[in-house]
């Protein structure tokens, strides 16, 4: 097996017992990067001194010290809206061009503790506003299984890059299914954790009240890894959780006790027949364990994707109001502070950024505050209670992680909505904050198919070991061949 | 003035709270640092970075809130006030919108001691300040540029704001005084009104009496920006003038912002307000709502200090005139200093009077305080010991009193030194008295034959052979008691 095969969790034990160098490691996977890269487009920024640096760092630390990390000398790429001292954090805008934070994000400092060695920054939709990719201001990113197709987004560059075998692990953040809907258009595990499970700090807004890190792997016990690291109470945000983190139990799942939970306003017009294929035999192969399967209703569903399209631009307008010109980034010249301001915005924004500002402006403005984001935020306490029913009865929900497949570059970016719609299957869980993992379940016309799990707040701990129990149930399909792969 | 129409005026007060660090990250929150040396990333509206609130400040709003009689919500929130501006970093303002930390407060305006009128407090709420912009021209629409110092930005504030219950300029610096008054025995504030760290603005409207309608849609003009209480009744005194006249005159009010010229003395407009900004409030999703609890809330209520209203009763009890009550009272380095003082010294009306008197004399011309006086209370208590013991007379301890706050020495030091302590030894006083009456047989007789004014003299041609240390009472006593035997002889 090639070092580039290896999971996270191997690569971290070989090197904290010396049978692999983080350096042997880095040379390996630099290697492999210089060879894919190419024709994945899948990093902003790539920082491979430094990583030799780091990787020399943990081969040097005293073997006691070594030996307590838990990511030792493991690769790991970060989405580039999660601010890094040693590389520039862009969030793909223009209007970020070059701008490099004078901190590191907690989720970065805490992997850099674990012993991980960051090697670059991935591409992704300007601010995570999309679902594609297509939206950075910089390059696209072609999804590893068919080059003609979009990786899916927002966390597009990290899903191709562990997908492309460029790093075993790699941090997404999720806001409407930006780190789920890609990691199943690449094949991989993705991993949206309970909303203040892991610290926003470093994290460049979208929308605050439902953005969240987590991991994109290529096995469940990786993401779960990454997880354990990089999960925990923050001071520096005051909306993380204070609570204990738990992880999956190591023994095997045993069916027969697991109650499934199928929406059924899940199943409507709109989802792929590769895709519902795929999902009927997941079903039928998981009744064959013993697994109840069972119908729950979600009734608001209906008003997810017409909520999150207020909830997210408003929180958005106002978040991305600080890109001004007057401190750092892009600053276009006008004869005056408001044309300073117009032209910096006009110049430095997106159009798809843009339109969600105009969005959110609009939602948030006197007298039509209550009708939208008031009404809006009632919604989602509708859909968190219909969570909280459906989950009085079940232990886990199921559903396909989005209702088609990587779709061809252009197919969709001219039709805003059909975009916006195809997150209907995991802007729920960010509405209601609870946590969902996307995991392959084979392939659909040689493309991807992810299955999501969606487990109450604070349900990691069953989400992650049922997804695993699944994972020994429906034996991974490789790795796409890239770059003169054999 | 006429009497077509009734002057409605309510304040909007900002508090800046002595906090060692701003309101959401640790930054310090001194004043006068050099420009951006105060800033980190969360003050600075870096990306990514998150707001954590600051508990002490929240402390202190709560002292606040309670000192001014408001009920302390146990649920508030933050929401964000968004608008573009180089001074505010992240293009809003996080403060409290619908739920504010506390409301239904009241403020007593309190003239010759007693309450005469009490004024509603709306509300108080939390907020962060602004940066400031130095502009390098007369403003920043004709500005060459302007200079942005974010060191302000995120200090802690406490917004305070007035029912529109004002009828006079004078009532609102009378309200300004007292809300001062309250808010200096917390120790929350520096409250100086020319380093902004109180800041008044004032709404000032007319109505007209035949009008009956909601006070809120009268036209109203916010005078911004006033650096002093005195200045903000200066303002208020012309904008009543100026609206006024433009009644008379049979012209509409309109609603604005307007500054105020201390050189001149008069509002000028700034914008209109007529287009009324929409600063697109939401609740501020980075900050789970503040909730506290009923002991929280009960605990900051037993310790607060005594209201002003009580310290006025304290000095009413102690002989102290409401006139003299009120300059303490103002002055919460001299209450403390009272307090020492008569701690020690029985006769609380003399503490008073020097204090008042000599002692702020010096204090102004050696630009003390009451916290920085170098004759302490004590070292007051001791030189007013000597004055009720006889070793002093009023005149000679103004002296010694000098003297002490030159050198920093003690009183009776300071006698024995110049030599100035009072004869009170009656023999002695006696022999001198007897020697100017046999010396002005004359004089003794005017004064015999019924000149009162006679005895003066006498007294002086005493006091001049003491060199003037000889007890001005005991002197007179004598006299009088020598000229009677003389009158019998």
């Amino acid at each position: 097996m090639r070092i580039y095969e290896m999971t996270a969790g191997d690569i971290a034990s070989k090197v904290r017992r010396k049978e692999l160098s983080a350096t042997e490691c880095m040379e390996e996977i630099a290697e492999r990067i210089g060879r894919v890269e190419p024709f994945v487009g899948a990093f902003l920024h790539l920082n491979l001194d430094e990583a030799m640096r780091q990787a020399r760092a943990i081969d040097n630390l005293p073997s006691g010290e070594r030996e307590r990390l838990p990511l030792a000398g493991v690769p790991v790429a970060v989405k580039d809206n999660m601010a890094t001292q040693t590389m520039p954090t862009t969030a793909a805008s223009k209007i970020l061009e070059g701008f490099v934070a004078p901190y590191d994000a907690t989720v970065v400092s805490r992997l850099r503790h674990a012993g991980a060695v960051i090697v670059g920054k991935t591409n992704m939709d300007e601010f995570a506003m999309g679902s594609s990719t297509e939206h950075s201001a910089y390059q696209l990113t072609r999804n590893p299984w068919d080059q003609d197709r979009v990786p899916g987004g927002s966390s597009g560059g990290s899903a191709a890059a562990v997908a492309a075998q460029m790093v075993p692990v790699a941090l997404g953040s999720d806001t409407g299914g930006s780190i789920r809907q890609p990691a199943s258009y690449c094949g991989v595990t993705g991993f949206k954790p309970t909303y203040g499970r892991v610290s926003r700090y470093g994290l460049i807004a979208f929308a605050s009240s439902l953005d969240q890190i987590g991991p994109l792997a290529r096995n469940v016990d990786d993401a779960s890894l990454i997880y354990e690291v990089i999960a925990g109470y923050d001071p520096l945000d005051a909306s993380s959780l204070r609570v204990e983190k738990a992880l999956p139990k190591a023994t095997d799942v045993s069916w027969a006790n697991v109650r499934i939970g199928v929406p059924k306003q899940y199943g409507s017009s709109g989802l792929d027949a590769g895709v519902q294929a795929r999902l009927a035999e997941v079903i039928s192969r998981l009744e064959s364990q013993g697994a109840s399967v069972v119908e729950v209703s979600l009734p608001h569903t209906e008003y997810a994707i017409a909520a999150y399209y207020l909830v997210a631009p408003a929180e958005a307008s106002s978040n991305l109001s600080r890109f001004d010109g007057v401190r750092y980034g892009y600053r276009a010249p006008g004869a005056d502070l408001l044309e300073m301001y117009e032209n910096t915005r006009a110049q430095g924004f997106g159009e798809e950024v843009k339109r969600r500002i105009l969005l959110g402006t609009h939602a948030l403005s006197a007298g039509y505050y209550d009708a939208y984001y008031l009404k809006a935020q009632k919604i989602r306490t509708l859909i968190r209670q219909d969570f909280e029913q459906a989950f009085a009865a079940v232990d886990v929900i199921l559903t396909p992680t989005t209702p088609d497949l990587a779709f061809r570059f252009g197919e969709k970016s001219q039709d805003p909505l059909q975009m916006y719609l195809s997150d209907v299957y995991t802007v729920t869980a960010n509405l209601a904050g609870i946590p969902a993992i996307s995991t392959p379940a084979g392939l659909a016309g040689g493309l991807p198919v992810g299955m999501q799990w969606l487990g109450p707040i604070m349900g990691e701990e069953s989400l992650l070991h049922i997804a695993r129990g699944f994972e020994k149930l429906w034996p991974s399909e490789g790795w796409p061949a890239l770059g003169g792969d054999a | 003035m006429n009497s077509t129409y009734e002057v409605i005026i309510g304040l909007e007060v900002h508090v800046e709270l002595k906090t060692q660090s701003k309101l959401f990250c640790s930054c310090s929150t001194e004043f006068g640092a050099d420009p951006n040396t105060h800033t980190c990333p969360v003050c600075l509206g870096m990306p990514g970075v998150l707001p954590v609130l600051n508990e002490a400040a929240v402390a202190c709003a709560v002292k606040a809130a309670l000192a001014l009689n408001c009920t302390v919500h146990p649920f508030s929130k933050f929401d964000r006030k968004q608008y573009f501006y180089p001074d505010l970093p992240k293009a809003y303002q996080i403060s409290q919108y619908d739920e504010p930390l506390a409301e239904h407060g009241s403020v007593p305006i309190v003239i010759d001691g007693a309450v005469a009128k009490t004024v509603a407090v709306r509300r108080i709420h939390m907020e962060e300040d602004a940066g400031k912009l130095n502009h390098l021209g007369q403003r920043l629409g004709d500005a060459k540029g302007s200079m942005v110092d974010l060191n302000r930005a995120g200090v802690p504030l406490v917004e305070i704001v007035s029912e529109p219950d004002m009828r006079s300029a004078d009532e609102a610096r009378l309200y300004l005084t007292e809300l001062r008054n309250i808010l200096s025995y917390l120790d929350i504030s520096d409250l100086r009104m020319e380093e902004g760290s109180m800041r008044c603005d004032a709404n000032v409207s007319l109505r007209p009496l035949d009008y009956h309608g909601s006070l809120e849609d009268l036209p109203r003009v916010e005078i911004k920006n006033v650096n002093s209480i005195r200045n903000v009744y200066r303002g208020i005194e012309y904008e009543i003038a100026r609206q006024a006249e433009k009644m008379g005159r049979g012209e509409r009010i309109v609603k604005e912002t307007r500054g105020f010229d201390d050189q001149n003395g008069r509002t000028y407009s700034q914008r209109s307000k007529e287009e009324a900004n929409d600063y697109r409030y939401f609740p501020e999703p980075d900050l789970p709502p503040l909730v506290l609890t009923a002991s929280y809330i009960e605990e900051a209520a037993q310790s607060l200090p005594p209201s002003s209203m009580a310290i006025r009763q304290e000095l009413a009890e102690a002989g102290v005139t409401a006139n003299d009550a009120e300059v303490i009272v103002a002055d919460r380095a001299s209450l403390v200093y009272w307090r020492s003082a008569t701690a020690v010294f029985a006769d609380k009306r003399q503490v008073t009077n020097w204090m008042l008197s000599d002692v702020s004399r010096l204090l102004n011309a050696y630009g003390d305080t009451f916290w920085t006086a170098r004759v302490g209370p004590q070292a007051l208590a001791d030189l007013l010991a000597l004055i009720e013991r006889g070793t002093l007379s009023g005149r000679m301890a103004k002296e010694v009193l000098d003297r002490m706050y030159e050198t920093g020495g003690r009183a009776e030091d300071i006698v024995q030194s110049m030599g100035v302590s009072q004869i009170t030894d009656k023999a002695a006083i006696q022999t001198v008295v007897q020697q100017v009456v046999a010396g002005n047989p004359h004089v003794v007789q005017d004064y015999l034959s019924g000149k009162d004014k006679a005895l003066g003299f006498l007294v002086g041609q005493v006091m001049k052979q003491t060199k003037g240390q000889a007890k001005p009472d005991m002197v007179n006593a004598i006299l009088k008691d020598v000229m009677a035997d003389y009158a019998k002889a």
